[in-house]
Formats: C-alpha cells, sequence, structure tokens
C-alpha cells in the first residue's frame, strides 16, 4: 500500500513538472511575441524609455508635435527604446509603429522616429519609418538624408535633442499641407476619457426620472389600489426612452480638444523609411 | 390540421435559422477571402517596385563599373525572370507561392552579388545618385518583409476561420481552399559570402 503511493506521488510529481513546464513554454512564447512597449496612458507621442532626452527637452519635442499634430493631423511619434530585443531597426520600428497605430486611420499619416541610444556594448541606432499616407511625401531617400545630415552628426557629439529637433523640423516641412485636420478633432473626440461626463450627466438624469417615476407610480398605486410595482412596470411600458439615448452619446465631443495628445488614430506602416546607427 | 400548422412553422423556423447562419458564414468568408487576395496584391506590388528600381540602379553602376558586365547581366536576367512569373491571386496555393517565391529570390541573390560588387568602387559609393538607389532599395527590402508577414497574417486569419467547425463544413461546401504562406528562405540566415 504505502509502495503504491509513493509511486503515485512520483508520478504525479512528475506530472505537475511537466504541465509547469508546458505552461511556462507558453508564457514564454507569449512574452516573446510582445516585447513591443504599450502605448503610454494617457497618450504621448514622445516616449523616452530611457534617460535619452531631459524633461524639459522632451516636453518641447512633445509640444511642438503635439501642436503638429493638431494642425495637420499628421502624427511624428519619437520611441527611445533601451534595447531593440534582437529586432533589426527596420523591424522594429514597424512592428512598434503598426502596434501603436500611429497617424490615422485611413489616412495612415504616422511617422515614427525610433531611436536606441549608444551603450557601451552596442552601437546607437535610429530609423525613421514613414506610414503608407506619406511614403510619397517623405520617401526613403530623404528618410536616409534626414538621418546622415540631420540626426547623426548631432547625435556623435551628445547632442541629441538637437538631432530629434531638427529632424522633425525637417519632417514637418516635408509634410505640411499633406493632410489637413478636418476629420481629425472628430476622431480623437471619441476617447474613453471625454465620454466619462456624457455618462455621468446621463446617469443623474436616468436617476432623476426613476424618481419621478416612482413618486408617480406611488400616487397612481395609492389610486387605484394596485401594487406599487406594477404601477411602476405600467408607467415604464406607457413611455419610450429611445430619443434621449443619441442625444447624449453626441454629448461629449466637445471636450476632446484641449492641451493633451488624443491617441494615435490607427495609422498603419508598410516599411518605408531609412535609419543609420552610430 | 393543427399539427401540419406547427411543422410547418417549426420547418420555416429551421430553414431561416440555416439560412442566416450559412449566409453570415459564407459572406464572412468572402471579405476574408478578398481580404487575402487585396494583400497579395499588395505583396506584388512591392517585389513591382523593386524590379522598377532595377533600371535605374544598373545604369548607375554602368557608369562606374563597366567591368562588372558579368553581374550586370545577371541582374536583368534575374528581374526578367522574376517579372515574368505572377501567380493568379484566385490560387494562392504552396506550389504558386512557392514557384513565385523562387523567381524572386533568383533576384535577390542577383542584386546581393551586385552590392558586394559595387563594395570595390568607392567613387560610385560616394555618388549620391547611387546612394539614394541604394536607400531605395533597402526600403523596397524591407517593405517586401512587411507585406509578405502582413500576406501571412491574413492568410492565417482565413485559415484559422475557415478550418473551425461547423465552418469547416460551409468552407467544403463552397470551395474555400486554404492559403499557403510566404516561408523563409531554407539559406536566407546565411550573410552572402564576400570574396576578394
Amino acid at each position: 500500500m504505502k509502495f503504491h503511493l509513493t509511486i503515485n506521488n512520483t508520478t504525479m510529481q512528475k506530472r505537475i513538472k511537466h504541465i509547469i513546464l508546458i505552461l511556462l513554454s507558453v508564457i514564454s512564447i507569449n512574452t516573446i511575441a510582445q516585447d513591443f512597449p504599450e502605448k503610454s496612458n494617457p497618450p504621448k507621442i514622445v516616449n523616452d524609455y530611457t534617460n535619452f532626452l531631459s524633461k524639459a527637452e522632451n516636453h518641447a519635442l512633445e509640444n511642438k508635435l503635439v501642436q503638429f499634430s493638431y494642425e495637420s493631423s499628421t502624427q511624428i511619434a519619437i520611441a527611445i527604446v533601451p534595447s531593440l530585443d534582437g529586432y533589426d531597426p527596420a523591424s522594429y520600428a514597424f512592428g512598434l509603429g503598426e502596434k501603436w497605430g500611429i497617424g490615422q486611420k485611413g489616412k495612415n499619416n504616422g511617422i515614427l522616429i525610433l531611436v536606441k541610444p549608444k551603450y557601451q556594448n552596442s552601437k546607437g541606432e535610429v530609423f525613421i519609418a514613414t506610414g503608407y499616407g506619406v511614403e510619397g511625401a517623405v520617401p526613403d531617400a530623404i528618410t536616409k538624408r534626414i538621418v546622415d545630415n540631420e540626426i547623426l552628426p548631432y547625435f556623435k557629439q551628445g547632442m541629441y535633442y538637437k538631432g530629434l529637433d531638427e529632424a522633425t523640423n525637417r519632417i514637418i516641412e516635408l509634410t505640411k499641407g499633406e493632410y489637413t485636420a478636418d476629420v481629425y478633432r472628430k476622431a480623437t473626440s471619441n476617447s474613453p476619457a471625454s465620454a466619462i461626463p456624457g455618462i455621468i450627466i446621463f446617469l443623474i438624469i436616468i436617476i432623476f426620472s426613476f424618481v419621478g417615476r416612482a413618486r408617480r407610480a406611488r400616487h397612481y398605486s395609492v389610486g387605484h389600489n394596485v401594487p406599487f410595482w406594477i404601477a411602476m412596470g405600467m408607467m415604464s411600458s406607457n413611455r419610450s426612452h429611445g430619443g434621449s439615448f443619441g442625444n447624449f452619446s453626441s454629448g461629449g465631443g466637445s471636450f476632446g480638444g484641449g492641451g493633451g495628445f488624443g491617441g494615435f488614430g490607427g495609422g498603419s506602416f508598410g516599411g518605408g523609411g531609412a535609419g543609420g546607427s552610430w | 390540421m393543427k399539427k401540419s400548422w406547427i411543422i410547418i412553422i417549426v420547418i420555416a423556423v429551421v430553414a431561416l435559422f440555416i439560412y442566416s447562419s450559412v449566409k453570415g458564414t459564407y459572406n464572412k468568408m468572402v471579405a476574408m477571402d478578398e481580404a487575402v487576395v487585396s494583400q497579395w496584391a499588395q505583396v506584388e506590388n512591392v517585389y513591382q517596385r523593386r524590379a522598377d528600381l532595377i533600371p535605374n540602379l544598373v545604369n548607375t553602376v554602368k557608369g562606374y563599373a563597366a567591368h562588372e558586365q558579368e553581374t550586370l547581366t545577371g541582374v536583368v536576367e534575374a528581374r526578367a525572370k522574376a517579372t515574368s512569373t505572377t501567380i493568379d491571386p484566385s490560387n494562392l496555393n504552396t506550389a504558386s507561392i512557392q514557384a513565385f517565391q523562387q523567381a524572386q529570390s533568383g533576384l535577390s541573390s542577383a542584386l546581393s552579388k551586385l552590392m558586394v560588387v559595387v563594395e570595390r568602387y568607392p567613387d560610385l559609393k560616394a555618388n549620391q545618385n547611387f546612394l539614394e538607389l541604394q536607400a531605395q532599395l533597402e526600403g523596397t527590402e524591407n517593405r517586401i518583409t512587411v507585406e509578405r508577414q502582413k500576406f501571412n497574417n491574413s492568410a492565417q486569419t482565413f485559415n484559422t476561420y475557415i478550418k473551425q467547425f461547423p465552418k469547416n463544413i460551409y468552407a467544403n461546401i463552397f470551395n474555400f481552399e486554404e492559403k499557403a504562406y510566404f516561408k523563409a528562405q531554407e539559406n536566407a540566415n546565411e550573410a552572402p559570402k564576400v570574396e576578394f
């Protein structure tokens, strides 16, 4: 009996080990597939995961690029990552741009400047990826020139902000007028944060109408000798509430503007752009 | 009298249910099939873009490296072969995709040979026109990678959809076939040899 039990125990242990191994392998596969960083929340257009830029420099770039994205709907995002996780810079940039959805859906007017800083044991990499919609305004040869003439000379001297500032200026010049911001504001105004005031107002009105109806129902039930809850049900079946829904969902629209960045719009990348290393 | 009415109603409800489920599935399959086909068009598009770059590239290199006639002819011939191999997008099976890929990889290797040869000509490497062509060529290779991957993704979505029960039955009835994938080349990991 005892002997039996021990055998059972060891097989059990083996099985558990097996299961754990399988689970671990599943987890590790998952982490391999998801090593692009998540979008920052609240959304930011300049995402520095290292301390490549100072706070002030980061702000200056963020303000400039958010401003430009409001004017033109073209989004020039910057991502500075500590490691490319084994990808080549181009694939990393396209994967990240696609995942974040930089640019507007349909226009695909997003640009991502990806930087991996130079460390003691690895060289620095920079890649400018262009979305489908800006490949015409910023062809590959031009991105190559921006990298070689604008970015790398400054980066080599450690002037990182200057390089990114010049490069984004050049890209802004090139893409200015390519797209306008007409549909853009409409698209960004539907972000969940801006819907919250609308939802709150909606709830308040529901509560008020409920209270009012309950009061009337009580009157009704007292007068007509009908139980309160039945009276309540009768009242609600008499009225239709269809109209009030549409009004409130559109009411949130005005909250979208303001100073902050509204978020990426779902643009797509097709492999345009160029890069370099230092 | 009453019984037959009930039977008719039950049959009608069942028929309506089957009809709507088949209709929904069929239409979804058509839409997904179209997505794969249009992504295929995108793949051919970027390969065509590469082919279009070549005459310009060959001419530029010729000006500086006339001795490399053999390599240049190799590129031109591989280009002709690659552009003549097109496949019917309604027939994206393993054999046709492999044939397409083989023709294109012939051009890839001819181009990489040319790029190795070019290293011997510093004047050419300093030429602005050549540098830009090189950037365009690199961009095109990136585009090919991206579009191929997107094609594989859309083919995978389609395949997963039509293989699930009970959609696999409908897929069989309406003759939706599994799409083939682009496979990484067998020797893609080997860097081209540089010989001096």
